[in-house]
């Protein structure tokens, strides 16, 4: 494979100036970077490792409520925090629905936010693709489309974002602490990923050397413990991203709906907040009628991007289940298959 | 093997006979260890790293390799390309006999399809071997690429599967379909498919002069020595190819294909031991698939719901420089009689690897579509799907008219069926639904493969300290042939297994045949069980003749081998060891030889096939789609069960396949380049353990006296048949929607639900 700089950087600061460099990237535990580079996908000059970050890997409720999680905290340490599964269930069922055990021991947080879609064309390296190569072309808008965006896509690329994690943060307003040149900020999960426009090269906000250091889920988050699921259809029970998953949480006061939260993944080149969904829900009784006029604003402005116009029937129809099930309440144990329809079939015998 | 200790695993308790015995794998113990030597383990002393540069153009030429890049990256040694290479004895491209493919060893600049190699960059580290692969950047010259199976004009090819003619015909099929009282007519499509085995395609190659070593995993050794042979321009006496080990062949490590050679040809190329492994993605072309099909079933039935006519096409593809066709329309020859019957094939030419054979070729992919067609005019009939099938239970083989050597295949139905609670079923799709509301269906499917035979020879020899030696060049895949092998060989010399040495995996010792046709225990144990008669014979010889021997005079016929004696018949008290006979007589050793080939004159006889009735429950979404199986049960009739825990896998083994078939298989062509997009295992989805529910396996013993003279019929492939068409079925009574197209996806029922 192409020769590349090693770097192991002590601190956050070495780690920026080291990443800032251009063709440098992080790594992480490399679950989906180190394929990349396999497949001559991604060629980078620089990996600037950060598993070694000292204070990084911790998961912290701060005073105000909020919980904080390291960007190193793997995805199954995470999953398998009892206050967190039970503060987050639909967060913790996330995680456990994506990828499979091995993965998930490795993953970090914050290389979850940042995985690459798994789109064919971006794979295939002597495809065109506009994400890869910026201007040489989508392939994926007149081939073998049937899983690509239905949301949000544009004529220069239509891959979607295969996040399970991202999800339930996205609906749960989780905050990305973010670690640059010019210092620390913070911005909202929903503005970290961008929408491909003409520009699908740029996937993110983040700048050169931008190091994802913490997530945090506000104190609000906490709010919708009792109400929350996520919800994933996939063509194989684990080991497989989505065709359409959704993630949806509702604070019920006095049989009504206070607050609604819902987002939608494997739709778009971003996990995709429904806000105009979750207006409707707003102080209306949790019925099955409501949460068909969710769906209906959720996927009002979704379109085929190819031969993929049952996403659109498919994401309406798991919207309302994942309503009605969050509805139902929370159950005391995650299903023994986390996200699946099949996860209260007597019988599933499955971890 | 010196290097294999298959004795390091505890002891085995015997009682009786050890053919019927459940043994666990006598491999096992080495492969939880890590100490089975896979090819790819080997790392002789010099040895150099060889990776593949593999075309991503389907059709076409390469212009332009820019072997000077990759010759300048460190650690790359040589660049192997149709420009420099060692000379072949003969060219690839002649078919010396029908079991010969053609392969892609850099002939030429052509591209026939995608990842052909076109280039074989050697180095001193893996790493800089592909990273020199990646260096040579090639340019083409491209032509629109053939995909699909309507790629181009279609002909009837002379011969589908291995010799078999493209169409049958028996009665008058048109006549039937007209006086049918019901008629259904269908077209199915089963996708291309590839085989995955876990291990990839691995060899690693070492010249010494003119002497060849390899080590490499196959399902064929001699057929991999005699091409090796030919090609290089060598007698099969300076060639040595181990396989002791394969991590799973199902077809695609039949014959010896492309890479291999390649990897032979560059350890000539620069004189050092050379290993090329294939590369996941690199499995999607040069190393074989299942061809995707397209099926048109017209069934016609009389007011009995008794069939009138069966007539099955298939529409398949074939490479455009080679020749393979999946028969599936012979699927059709032997499960159900009717008093007409035409099957017939034919294909387009694509840019494709050429198909080859991929486990039940034919079978799997007739049987799904030829199950849910008897599914569909059993329904047209208003007849419970197993009383449709009872009522037209094929008493003798239709088409030839032959009778069967054995078939329990109603006691299967009778088995399978109660253990699933079968007649408890509806008639009438989406009856059924669970507490949570799902859709449940029940669906089930007939199983049949053909009980095989090849040609395999062995040698066996009984040794001064009594204990037996059985040699035999057999191949163990994974499916236990290490094991059920040796507990033939053991009964056929009166020994406890542990106290034979049994050596199997290596060129050097006797052909056992090819496994493959689910027939490598039938064929490979009838020469065991023959050469163990003849050593017998021949120690006993030694015993009788001599008449310081308690034996003397009792004849050949009159002695009887067990527990490493022999004893007289008809007076147990008197008995000697194998070795006094051997001590007395002043012999070290004593052997013979023995052969297992079918036997023709039963085949002209009788219709040899397994059978099987598998039976399989699904849920459904009713608003996503998304389909779960959640039970089966497959009971099987296959002659003789030597080993019953390691056909219970085989049978398990092959009902996930069929699961697989009817759910999640499928290689996605880009249409426009040929490309296989989903080439590796995230994204050509096979099930993993969750989708996988509780399997239920039934054998129904069977005594076959003509398939051969140890009743053995084979079970490597037969799971996958029947369980398909079942699960497809299931889908149909669970929602009502008929799914023709596999494998089942959510949009196909989304709409419809």
């Amino acid at each position: 494979m192409k020769q590349f700089d090693y770097v192991r950087p002590g601190t956050i600061t070495e780690a920026v100036a080291a990443a800032a460099q251009p063709g440098a990237v992080y790594l992480a535990a490399g679950t989906n970077l180190l394929d990349l580079m396999k497949g001559g996908v991604s060629r980078p000059d620089r990996l600037v490792d950060v598993t070694h970050l000292e204070g990084l890997d911790q998961i912290e409720t701060l005073a105000d409520g909020s919980l904080r999680i390291g960007a190193l905290v793997r995805n199954a340490d995470l999953a398998h925090d009892a206050d967190f599964a039970r503060s987050y269930p639909a967060v913790a069922e996330a995680l456990l629905s994506g990828a499979s055990a091995q993965l998930r021991n490795a993953a970090t947080v914050g290389g979850n936010l940042l995985q690459r879609t798994r789109c064919a064309y971006f794979y295939d390296t002597a495809s065109r693709c506009n994400k890869r190569e910026p201007g040489s072309g989508c392939d994926a808008s007149d081939g073998e489309n049937r899983g690509h965006a239905v949301l949000g896509w544009s004529e220069s690329c239509i891959a979607t974002h295969p996040s399970d994690f991202c999800v339930p943060l996205v609906a749960l307003d989780a905050i990305v602490e973010i670690e640059g040149r010019t210092g620390r900020r913070e911005i909202a999960l929903d503005e970290l990923h961008r929408l491909p426009g003409d520009a699908p090269e740029r996937e993110s906000v983040l700048e050169p050397g931008d190091l994802i250091v913490a997530v945090r889920l506000p104190p609000a988050a906490r709010g919708f413990a009792a109400h929350a699921r996520y919800l994933k259809v996939r063509e194989r029970t684990s080991y497989a991203f989505a065709v359409v998953s959704a993630a949806a949480a509702l604070r019920i006061e006095n049989g009504r709906i206070a607050e609604a939260r819902l987002a939608l993944g494997g739709v778009a080149a971003k996990p995709w907040r429904a806000r105009a969904a979750e207006d409707v829900l707003r102080n209306v009784a949790p019925t099955a009628d409501a949460f068909q006029e969710a769906a209906w604003r959720a996927l009002a402005d979704a379109k085929p991007s190819g031969d993929n116009a049952f996403k659109i029937e498919l994401a309406r129809r798991i919207v309302v289940r994942a309503l009605l099930l969050a509805a139902a309440g929370t159950p005391a144990r995650l299903p023994a298959l986390p996200a699946s329809p099949f996860a209260s079939t007597s019988g599933a015998i499955h971890a | 093997m010196p290097e294999l200790n298959l004795t390091s695993a505890p002891a085995h308790l015997r009682h009786g006979s050890n053919i019927g015995q459940p043994l666990t794998r006598r491999d096992g113990v080495l492969k939880v260890t890590g100490r089975a030597t896979y090819a790819a383990d080997n790392h002789p002393p010099g040895m150099l790293f060889a990776a593949m540069a593999v075309s991503s153009i389907a059709r076409g030429r390469v212009v332009s390799l820019d072997v000077a890049a990759a010759k300048r990256h460190p650690g790359v040694v040589d660049v192997m390309t149709p420009d420099h290479k060692p000379a072949l004895a003969i060219d690839p491209d002649i078919k010396t006999n029908p079991f010969v493919f053609r392969m892609e060893v850099l002939q030429s600049s052509e591209v026939r399809y995608a990842n052909q190699p076109i280039a074989v960059v050697i180095a001193e580290t893996l790493e800089a071997a592909t990273e020199g692969a990646a260096l040579l950047a090639p340019r083409y010259e491209v032509l629109p690429a053939l995909v699909g199976l309507d790629a181009g004009e279609s002909y009837v090819p002379p011969v589908v599967g291995v010799g078999n003619p493209a169409e049958h015909h028996h009665g008058d099929v048109e006549a039937g379909l007209a006086s049918a009282e019901k008629q259904i007519e269908a077209v199915y499509e089963t996708p291309p498919q590839y085989h995955n085995a876990m291990e990839p395609h691995a060899i690693v190659a070492s010249w010494d002069g003119d002497h060849l070593s390899v080590d490499m995993p196959t399902q064929g050794l001699m057929l991999s020595l005699a091409r090796i042979a030919e090609l290089f321009g060598i007698t099969h006496d300076k060639i040595h190819i181990r396989s002791p080990f394969l991590g799973g062949g199902f077809g695609s490590k039949g014959l010896m294909a492309g890479p291999p050679t390649l990897g032979i040809m560059a350890a000539k190329l620069v004189g050092r031991p050379v290993k090329l492994v294939l590369r996941r993605e690199q499995m999607y072309g040069p190393v074989g698939h299942r061809a995707p099909t397209r099926q048109r079933l017209r069934l016609g039935a009389d007011g009995e719901g008794r069939l009138t006519a069966l007539d099955h096409h298939a529409r398949t593809v074939s490479s455009t420089f080679d020749d393979f066709y999946e028969p599936a329309a012979d699927a059709s020859h032997t499960l159900y009689a009717a008093p007409a019957i035409r099957t017939s094939h034919d294909a387009v030419r694509v840019n494709t690897g050429t198909p080859l054979f991929m486990r039940a070729p034919g079978e799997a992919t007739g049987s799904i579509a030829l199950e849910s067609a008897i599914d569909e005019v059993a329904w047209a009939c208003g007849m419970d799907p197993l009383a449709f099938r009872l009522k037209n239970y094929a008493e003798v083989e239709p088409i030839s008219g032959k009778p069967f050597s054995s078939k329990a295949l109603r006691a299967c139905y009778e088995k399978g069926a109660t253990r699933f609670g079968w007649a408890k079923r509806p008639l009438q799709p989406r009856q059924m639904r669970d507490d949570a509301g799902l859709l449940v269906g029940w669906g089930m499917g007939t199983a049949t493969f053909p009980a095989l035979m090849f040609q395999a020879e062995a040698r066996a020899a009984i040794r001064r300290d009594g204990s037996g030696v059985m040699e035999i060049g057999a191949h163990d895949m994974g499916q236990g042939a290490w094991t059920a092998l040796a507990q033939i060989a053991a009964d056929a010399v009166g020994l406890d297994v542990d106290r034979v040495e049994f050596k199997a995996g290596t060129s050097d010792l006797p052909d056992a045949g090819i496994a493959g046709g689910s027939a490598h225990t039938a064929t490979a144990g009838a020469a065991i069980h023959s050469a163990g008669a003849a050593v017998i014979a021949r120690l006993a010889d030694l015993a009788t003749t001599d008449e310081r021997s308690p034996l003397f005079g009792a004849g050949n016929a009159g002695v009887i081998a067990r527990d490493g004696r022999l004893i007289r018949r008809d007076d147990e008290s008197r008995s000697e060891s194998y070795a006094e006979i051997l001590a007395r007589a002043g012999v070290a050793e004593i052997e013979a030889r023995g052969t297992g080939a079918p036997n023709p004159a039963a085949m002209e006889e009788y219709a040899m096939h397994a059978h099987g009735a598998v039976f399989a429950e699904v849920k459904v979404d009713p608003e996503l789609g998304q389909v779960r199986v959640t039970r089966m049960v497959g009971a099987f009739a296959a002659g003789r069960i030597v080993n019953p825990r390691m056909v219970q896998s085989q049978l398990f083994g092959g009902m996930i396949w069929g699961l697989s078939f009817a759910l999640h298989e499928e290689a996605i062509t880009d249409r426009r380049s040929g490309r296989i997009m989903n080439a590796n295992l995230g994204e050509y989805h096979i099930p993993v353990n969750a989708d996988v529910p509780p399997l239920d396996v039934i054998t129904v013993e069977e005594h076959d006296p003509h398939v051969n003279a140890l009743g053995i019929k084979g079970v490597g492939e037969i799971g996958i048949t029947g369980s398909a068409g079942a699960v497809a079925n299931a889908v149909w009574h669970a929602t009502g929607v008929r799914v023709r197209r596999f494998p089942i996806r959510i949009e196909e029922l989304l709409t419809q639900l």
